[in-house]
């Protein structure tokens, strides 16, 4: 039967047409699509793989970026309770040095205060002595008519001086 | 949906009138279908490609004729010539005999003689016209990549580069095994050349309609290339597993009984491809014809008759359509991953004994 016996033409336009179609095709077509398809393939694995690491990366960078805000807040209160710290000791030290200063210059006051007062004193006792003077002169120009009286007026007069003196 | 079943409808019933119109015609011109010879003209080959009759009137394309004689040379001229006259040049298509349909050659004695022939039938023409758009479709897919763009590709191409990495993934790869690269390249050939054959198979108008893939001269070459590359591509392995094979000493000497069965194999595998491809694609075509004649044949039980066995044969043409484009990728699918088998097996290493 015709059907199951190669025809000669047929087969010789096959072998050439085939024999073609197999050149052009494994030479110019399915390598360079395979080709491209798997390195196409292989880009976007690395993509894949190098944003997972971005991604981490970036994770990281945050994270420490975070730990480094983080420290500077607690610098950042260090420095201010340090601060709070410094300013109370200086307003203490302020306080106790002008207290010492003040009560430097209260005692020297007190000081001169005393002096003064001594000095008043002193000079109180004198004019009061001169007063006394000035006094008994004009007592004694009164009553020096009794002599001996008068001598122990004076007397007497004197040992009360020595006395509130003393 | 219910616009797309209207419009089948109408379809149908406009195909079943025109047919029965056109068989009660055939009828009445009084020529009682041969359906046996409706179905092998039209999967056989043919020197014109026969579109059509209109009245008594043939329509077809004339396709070139180039013989070599070798009394008179090359001898080149259109099948239309044979129109004219039935004898053109010596040479005569004869109608009986070993070489019924073919190009002969008469001499003055009358004597019928064979020339060489390598016309441009039908086969061939559609052969021609399937690798020319085969090589345009792959070449251009490969053409549209540009140096070190990995952009993914769009439409038909994307389609393309789905399909092609798909046989080589997952028909190819898996067969072969681990240096499959090499063959990576044929097997995708194979695949698409045959699958493309068989696609114009099945469109009925030109350029489409010829039974390329279920002629055995096509599936001949494509066996006998897959059978060179199997056994080119064979290990030390393979042949000592043929020709020394683990059995049993008695059964390989004195009397080499299991190394003829094995040699034997080498031949049946290919023979298996050739005559599955080809019986495959022949049977489509004609449950096809077959279907169709159905129409013609009902002529003759009335018009009752006629007219619901053409529905019956258009939904069934309809039907084994649909499974014909599934064969179409099927076979080539078997082709191809048979091929692959076959030189996975080849590519054998040697087991070590435990």
């Amino acid at each position: 039967m015709s059907l199951l016996t190669p025809d000669s033409g047929l087969l010789f336009w096959m072998l050439l047409s085939f024999g073609i179609v197999v050149f052009v095709l494994t030479k110019f077509g399915f390598p360079v699509i395979i080709k491209m398809v798997e390195e196409r393939k292989a880009y976007i694995e690395e993509s894949l793989l190098m944003a997972e690491k971005a991604r981490i990366e970036l994770q990281q960078v945050k994270a420490e970026g975070e730990q480094i805000i983080a420290t500077a807040r607690n610098e950042h209160k260090a420095i201010i309770a340090e601060a709070a710290e410094l300013k109370d000791k200086l307003v203490k030290d302020a306080r106790v040095q002008a207290q010492v200063e003040a009560d430097k210059v209260i005692a020297e006051s007190r000081r001169l205060i005393e002096f003064e007062k001594e000095e008043a004193l002193r000079s109180i006792r004198k004019q009061v002595a001169e007063i006394s003077v000035s006094i008994s002169e004009k007592v004694l120009r009164t009553k020096l008519a009794e002599k001996g009286e008068q001598q122990a007026m004076i007397e007497r007069l004197l040992d009360e001086i020595n006395v509130s003196k003393s | 949906m219910s616009r797309f079943y209207k419009i089948l409808f109408l379809i149908l019933v406009g195909v079943v009138t025109l047919q029965t119109t056109y068989a009660s015609e055939a009828q009445a011109a009084g020529e009682p279908l041969n359906v046996r010879e409706f179905i092998l003209e039209h999967i056989s080959d043919s020197y014109e490609w026969h579109i059509t009759k209109i009245g008594e009137k043939h329509i077809s394309i004339p396709l070139p004729i180039i013989v070599y004689s070798q009394t008179s040379g090359w001898h080149v001229f259109m099948s239309s010539a044979f129109h004219h006259a039935p004898v053109h040049n010596g040479f005569t298509i004869a109608h009986e005999g070993a070489s019924k349909g073919k190009i002969v050659e008469i001499d003055a004695a009358g004597k019928q003689t064979k020339p060489f022939d390598i016309s441009i039938t039908k086969n061939v023409f559609s052969l021609l016209f399937s690798s020319t758009i085969l090589i345009i479709i792959i070449l251009s897919v490969a053409r549209s990549y540009k140096k070190g763009s990995y952009k993914p590709q769009k439409g038909f191409i994307a389609f393309m580069e789905m399909f092609i990495m798909n046989v080589n993934n997952d028909i190819i790869k898996p067969c072969i095994g681990k240096d499959y690269k090499r063959y990576a390249p044929y097997l995708l050939t194979v695949f698409f050349f045959i699958f493309i054959n068989n696609i114009l198979g099945l469109i009925p108008i030109f350029p489409g309609g010829a039974n390329v893939t279920g002629n055995i001269a096509i599936t001949f070459v494509l066996a006998i290339c897959t059978f060179l590359i199997v056994n080119f591509s064979g290990t030390k392995e393979y042949w000592r597993e043929i020709l020394w094979p683990d059995v049993p000493l008695w059964l390989k000497a004195p009397v080499p009984l299991m190394p003829v069965i094995e040699l034997v194999g080498i031949f049946t595998k290919p023979f298996a491809l050739m005559i599955r491809l080809f019986a495959n694609m022949l049977a489509g075509h004609s449950i096809v014809l077959g279907l169709t004649a159905l129409v013609f044949v009902t002529v003759s039980l009335g018009p009752v008759m006629n007219t619901s066995m053409t529905v019956v044969s258009v939904v069934f043409s309809v039907f084994i359509a649909f499974v014909e484009l599934l064969v179409a990728y099927i076979q080539a699918y078997i082709f191809t991953m048979l091929s692959a088998v076959f030189i996975g097996l080849a590519r054998v290493e040697p087991h070590h004994k435990h």
